[in-house]
């Protein structure tokens, strides 16, 4: 394996040698060496489960490897805890940030390491080094603001100055870009070149590869827990990693014929949510979806596709304030609830975002989690109790026909891997010949295999004549498989495109909140962008 | 991915816990020099070893299966119901109303009303916190505690200035009419034909509570409300996308909880004490708790697990009346059971599914 040397530093600022850890029979590192050199941008880049999160665990405490050892600057650490990883000089700043809401911003970045019994000199400590790092590193946040107030890029910021007034060498950051608008994104891009050039040592986890090559100097790819390549960033291409990541060539194309798109099944006008803490998250949204169409619904998470997907869902979040007209089949749906079963009678079904948390009940078996949401349906029940046989049967027969492994109904949801828990759900809704599937993410966290699989499934609905909604974040799934394109961003559809006729670039600029014509120099994509040196 | 076979996790684990609480208490019985191997033989002998002692200590089973099946219905619908002993004393209240109210000509008659009246009185007492926790989220554990004090309150006021028999000094209602008087345990086997517990407090509601077993496992296994409890109970945000409504479950499941642990009245109140008198529930409430702990919230479960308590009660009241054991120690071997078997469970079970892992991995 090739190991790119740094930057004119003999030993490398992290080293690991044949680290391995097992969770039961599960494999979720196995032998990893991996060396980052000082001062550089190391990507770790690999798809979900590949095993990155468990080995930035390690790194971090969270985890003892089961054999392998660390080195920190050349020197052997033993990390037992997140103590010793921070008194080894590694901050980590994890994907959902690990912050006191109603906490400011200065007491967050003390919390845990006070200089005594009194907060007041921590504080006053914490509040010129806070001005310092702001001005060297474009971390401007303001330090008295509570941090339920600050926007999700300002409290990654707070993350970031928490790990560095730690006197973090060594950054890791866990999919940092996954809840950030492009602009924010390029901003932390800054942040992060100017930490790099004063010295500090970055690793980068993400499955994005336009990431790794727009910001990385070096990138190691995992897969299904391996460590399979180390290479120089300049050396490598987006396909070369792509293929490295699955370990084949990506093929992500659904044959399907064009659309016949018949009658409106669903009519949303001016649907507009104001949340419990009086946050306005969709602003109006106008959708139509014809039978026998695909809508899918791209943008960056958190732009208001959940609480649109949770309000047709028939359960939008308490507290929240709802105005606009929804339609199914011509009529009006109730926008009171939550009611989520009453949607499932008018025909509705859905695939929510989550399975592990809304989809499915671990706990449950499979059979079990086959009727869930339909425990009501008059074929699951026999007088008073419900009828276990015919449940049974049913998943039985649904386990089958969309190919879950292991064929076992008795095994409860959580032994079953990532894309089979999904195809039990996929069955579960797609079987009941919905007149319109919403469905959120439908391949987040799922194997291959598995996606070209649910893919083929949703398309035959579309085929039979039903509506589907798609939600996802990954452009390439949109792309394969929506009649049509619309973009959310901020709570509103930035605009429609045929898939056919819309760009990459072009949808990127409206998943950013640009619209189209406008020319914003400070907003460009990174690719256009010029590079900025520190 | 099991992590260790089912029979260690239902089986092996509580035994385990219970050899480490004799273990303890039986050093604490050599430390104030008495004899552990003998302390074991009087508690055997006393509540297992005659008729009579199975009668006391199927008395206090009876109690305590109600009691277990009430924390472990709201358990699975993810709430700890901690007022079991303020649901019990209401239920209690229920029976004497519904016994004291109308002259009952028989008691068959009478079981299923004053059955219906703990049930009633004790739903009730738990609908309060269960609104609470559902529509303002005032956290069930606190309320229920906070109404086992105020049932305390309510009875006391009730039996000394509302329900306390004319000329009486006792705070207590007046005896329940004759023909209410539940057959005793003991009353059954002579109909029978044979001798069996005579002067013992247990009786037909043993049977009952056996049947409450029966029902409350159909109920949560086999019915569609128990799935929706069990869902709910797992995942709330789950519970919503299945369209089951959290207010509903929360409310439901705490009035079957409050009606189960009301229910213990029939026993206490209508069976034994056969008039309703100041803290009538003893503890009852609370032992429910560790019952269903330690019967894994099954009912099987909670039988064998009430059973235990039942003989440490019986025998634990045997050991102070042969030896000079002070009876607060009898309270520390039960704290013990309680504390291995509920609390400290964990400190059982994970060096134990460790040892499974390791076993199975040199097995593959």
């Amino acid at each position: 394996m090739s190991v790119p040397s740094g930057t004119g530093s003999p030993s490398p600022a992290i080293e690991l040698r044949g680290i391995s850890k097992a969770f039961g029979p599960v494999q979720a590192n196995r032998d990893i060496h991996l060396s980052v050199a000082r001062g550089t941008i190391h990507g770790i880049i690999g798809e979900n489960g590949a095993g990155k999160s468990t080995l930035m665990s390690i790194l971090y405490g969270f985890y003892r490897p089961d054999s392998g050892d660390i080195l920190i600057g050349g020197k052997p650490v033993a990390i037992t805890d997140s103590q010793s990883a921070i008194r080894a000089g590694i901050g980590m700043v994890f994907q959902h940030f690990k912050l006191v809401q109603n906490f400011t911003v200065l007491e967050n970045v003390i919390l845990g390491a006070e200089d005594g019994g009194l907060l007041r000199p921590s504080l006053a400590r914490a509040r010129g080094e806070l001005k310092r790092l702001a001005s060297e590193y474009e971390l401007q946040v303001d330090p008295d603001t509570l941090v339920e107030d600050l926007s999700v890029g300002h409290q990654q910021r707070v993350e970031i100055l928490k790990a560095l007034y730690r006197q973090a060498d060594i950054l890791i950051l866990d999919e940092p870009t996954g809840v950030l608008t492009p602009a924010e994104a390029d901003h932390l891009f800054r942040i992060l070149r100017g930490l790099r050039d004063e010295g500090k040592t970055i690793i980068l986890i993400t499955h994005k590869l336009r990431e790794i090559m727009e910001i990385t100097d070096n990138v190691s790819v995992m897969r299904r827990g391996e460590m399979v390549a180390s290479v120089r960033t300049a050396e490598t291409s987006p396909s070369q990693l792509a293929e490295l990541m699955v370990g084949r060539k990506v093929l992500l194309r659904v044959e399907k014929t064009p659309a016949r798109p018949g009658a409106p099944v669903l009519e949303v006008r001016g649907l507009k949510l104001t949340d419990a803490a009086g946050v306005e998250r969709l602003r109006g949204i106008d959708l139509d979806i014809r039978a026998g169409e695909i809508l899918g619904i791209a943008g960056v998470a958190g732009n208001g596709q959940s609480q649109l997907l949770e309000i047709l869902a028939g359960y939008p979040e308490p507290g929240a304030k709802l105005s606009g007209e929804v339609r199914l089949k011509g009529e009006v749906l109730p926008l009171s609830g939550p009611d989520a079963g009453a949607r499932r009678e008018a025909g509705i079904a859905h695939v929510p975002e989550d399975r592990q948390v809304e989809g499915l009940i671990m706990d449950f078996s499979a059979w079990e989690n086959v009727a869930f949401g339909y425990q009501d349906a008059p074929e699951f029940n026999r007088g008073l109790l419900m009828d276990q046989p015919a449940i049974r049967r049913d998943a039985a027969g649904k386990m089958e026909r969309y190919d879950v492994r292991p064929p076992n109904p008795e095994l409860a949801a959580r032994n079953f891997s990532g894309g089979n828990q999904q195809k039990i759900v996929v069955a579960r809704e797609i079987e009941r010949n919905p007149d319109l599937l919403l469905i959120g993410q439908p391949t987040r966290g799922v194997d291959i295999g598995a996606i070209e699989f649910i893919h083929r499934r949703i398309v035959e609905l579309r085929d039979a004549g039903k509506a589907v909604l798609l939600v996802s974040v990954e452009l390439d799934e949109i792309m394969a498989l929506a009649d049509r394109i619309a973009v959310m961003f901020d709570g509103r559809i930035m605009g429609e495109r045929l898939p056919g006729e819309a760009t990459t670039s072009d949808l990127g600029c409206l998943m950013a909140g640009i619209e189209p014509g406008t020319v914003m120099p400070g907003d460009m994509l990174p690719e256009d962008q010029p590079e900025r040196a520190g | 991915m099991e992590r260790m076979p089912k029979w260690a996790d239902v089986v092996l684990t509580p035994l385990i816990s219970l050899a480490l609480a004799f273990g303890i208490s039986a050093l604490v019985i050599l430390a104030i020099g008495e004899s552990p191997a003998e302390a074991l033989k009087v508690m055997v002998e006393g509540a297992l070893g005659s008729s009579y002692g199975w009668g006391f200590t199927l008395y206090y089973t009876t109690n305590f299966i109600f009691t277990g099946l009430a924390v472990m219905v709201a358990y699975h619908a993810g709430l700890f119901n901690i007022g079991g002993e303020g649901q019990a004393a209401m239920g209690g209240l229920g029976v004497a109303l519904v016994l004291l109210a109308v002259p009952w000509p028989h008691w068959a008659l009478a079981l299923p009303a004053a059955m219906v009246g703990a049930a009633v009185f004790g739903a009730l007492w738990a609908l309060i916190p269960a609104w609470l926790q559902a529509k303002r989220g005032s956290h069930i554990v606190i309320t229920t505690i906070m109404f086992n004090f105020i049932a305390a309150a309510l009875l006391n006021y009730v039996l000394v200035n509302l329900l306390r028999p004319v000329g009486s000094m006792d705070p207590a209602s007046a005896r329940f009419a004759n023909p209410t008087h539940l057959p005793k345990l003991t009353d059954m086997a002579r109909a029978l034909g044979f001798e069996w517990g005579k002067n013992t407090p247990a009786n037909v509601s043993f049977f009952v509570a056996i049947l409450s077993c029966l029902l409350v496992w159909l109920l949560i296994w086999r019915s569609r409300l128990g799935y929706e409890i069990r869902a709910f109970g797992k995942s709330e945000r789950g519970a919503i996308y299945a369209g089951i409504s959290p207010v509903r479950i929360t409310v439901i499941a705490m009035l079957i909880s409050g009606a189960l642990a009301g229910m213990m009245a029939i026993n206490n109140v209508m069976g034994e004490a056969q008039r309703l008198v100041l803290n009538a529930v003893e503890g009852a409430g609370f032992i429910g708790i560790a019952v269903a702990l330690m019967g894994r919230n099954h009912p099987f479960g909670i039988l064998l697990a009430a059973l235990l308590f039942g003989f440490l009660y019986q025998g634990g009241g045997e050991l102070a009346l042969w030896t000079t054991i002070p009876r607060e120690l009898i309270v520390v071997i039960q704290a013990l059971v309680i504390l291995f078997t509920g609390a400290l469970d964990n400190m059982v079970r994970m060096p134990l599914e460790r040892l499974f892992a390791a076993l199975r991995r040199k097995g593959a």
